[in-house]
C-alpha cells in the first residue's frame, strides 16, 4: 500500500502530462468551434428576397415545408471561398436533388445579382441578410457556412468553410442522406 | 532643428497605435454608464473569427456587429447577464473568455485546488512523520557515560583524563 503511495505523484504528473500531450498532438483542430445548434430547432429566420433577383426570400416555415432535409448555405458575392464551393453546391442541387436555400450575408443587392447571374443560381430560395443579424442568430463566424436541416426543422450538421474536395462533399451528402434525402435515380 | 522635428514625428508615429481602438465612434452610446457596461461585457466576449481577441479590440466585421448588438440590447433594458446569455445561446460557451462554472467545467475550475490540497496533505503527512522521529530524540547516556561526563565537567584539564 505504501509503495503505491510513493508512486502517486508520478502517476498524477503523468496523467496531467498525458492530457497536455493529447491537447498538443491529438488530431483535432482547436480553432474549430462546436456549434450549439446541433440537435436543436433551426433559429427563426424571416428574410426578404434579394431585390430584383426573382428568387423568393427565406423564412422558418420554408425549412420544414417539404418535410425533407434542406441545405442552408450562407454566402456572399465578396467571399472568395464561396465562389469555390459554388460548383459543388450547384452539383448537389442538380444531381442529388438537394433542396438548397441560400442566405446572402451582408451583401449589396447589385453585387449579389451579378454574382448569381455570372455563376448560375442553384438556390431555390435566397434570404437577403443585409444587416448580418440572421448570421448572428445562426451563430456563424463568417461565410461560407452550411447547415443541414432535417425535415422536422432540427439542425443536424454544420460545415464551416467552403465545401470543396471529395471529403467535404461526402460529409455533407452523408449528413443529408442520414436526414432522409431522397436522391433521383441516376 | 530638422533632427528635433523628425524625433518628434517618430515619437508621435510610435504613439499613434495607442489611439487605434476597435470600438468605432459611431458605436459609442451617449449614456456613459451604458457604454461602460457595454465595454465591460465585450471585454469578456471572444471574437469568433479571430478567436483569441475580445470583440472590444477586434476589427472583424462580426465583432463590430456583436458590439452594436450588445449596445442595442443594453439600451433595450437587458441586464449584463441577459446579454451574455443571448450570445451564449447562439455561439456557445466558447464565446466567453471566462468559462462558466458548471458540471462540464468542474474539472477545469477545481483541479488546481484539488492538486494544491493533495500536495499540501502530502507535505503535511511527510512533515509529521519526520517530526515524530525527531521527538524520539537521541538515546540517553548509560550510567558509565554519565559518570565520565560528570568527571570531565568537574576536571580543570579534560585532556589529562582517561
Amino acid at each position: 500500500m505504501k509503495r503505491i503511495l510513493w508512486f502517486l505523484p508520478l502517476i498524477v504528473a503523468v496523467a496531467i502530462g498525458g492530457f497536455a500531450l493529447w491537447g498538443l498532438v491529438a488530431d483535432r483542430d482547436p480553432s474549430r468551434i462546436p456549434s450549439v445548434l446541433i440537435g436543436r430547432p433551426a433559429p427563426a429566420i424571416a428574410l426578404d428576397p434579394v431585390p430584383e433577383l426573382g428568387t423568393p426570400g427565406l423564412s422558418t416555415a420554408d425549412l420544414t415545408a417539404g418535410g425533407r432535409p434542406v441545405l442552408v448555405n450562407f454566402f456572399a458575392s465578396w467571399c472568395v471561398p464561396c465562389k469555390a464551393e459554388h460548383a459543388v453546391l450547384s452539383r448537389l442541387a442538380r444531381e442529388h436533388g438537394v433542396t438548397l436555400y441560400g442566405v446572402n450575408y451582408k451583401d449589396k443587392a447589385d453585387d449579389a445579382r451579378r454574382w448569381l447571374n455570372d455563376l448560375g443560381n442553384p438556390y431555390a430560395r435566397i434570404g437577403w441578410d443585409n444587416s448580418g443579424r440572421a448570421g448572428i442568430e445562426w451563430g456563424i463566424s463568417g461565410v461560407p457556412e452550411t447547415f443541414v436541416i432535417r425535415g422536422d426543422g432540427i439542425v443536424v450538421h454544420r460545415y464551416v468553410g467552403p465545401i470543396v474536395g471529395a471529403d467535404a462533399q461526402q460529409e455533407i451528402l452523408s449528413a443529408l442522406r442520414e436526414a432522409g434525402l431522397k436522391e433521383p435515380a441516376s | 532643428m530638422t533632427r528635433l522635428v523628425s524625433l518628434v514625428l517618430i515619437v508621435a508615429l510610435g504613439l499613434l497605435p495607442m489611439l487605434a481602438r476597435a470600438v468605432e465612434p459611431d458605436e459609442i452610446l451617449d449614456d456613459p454608464k451604458l457604454e461602460a457596461r457595454a465595454r465591460a461585457i465585450s471585454a469578456n466576449v471572444r471574437c469568433v473569427v479571430c478567436q483569441n481577441e475580445p470583440i472590444n479590440t477586434s476589427n472583424a466585421g462580426i465583432a463590430r456587429d456583436l458590439r452594436i448588438l450588445i449596445r442595442e440590447r443594453l439600451k433595450a433594458g437587458d441586464t449584463d447577464q441577459e446579454v451574455l446569455d443571448f450570445l451564449v445561446a447562439r455561439y456557445g460557451d466558447f464565446v466567453l473568455f471566462k468559462p462558466p462554472f458548471k458540471p462540464e467545467t468542474w474539472a477545469l475550475w477545481l483541479a488546481p485546488f484539488v492538486i494544491f490540497a493533495a500536495g499540501g496533505a502530502g507535505i503535511f503527512v511527510m512533515l509529521r512523520r519526520t517530526g515524530q522521529r525527531d521527538t524520539a530524540g537521541p538515546e540517553k547516556l548509560n550510567p558509565a557515560e554519565e559518570e565520565k561526563l560528570a568527571r570531565i565537567m568537574q576536571s580543570d584539564n579534560p585532556e589529562a583524563e582517561s
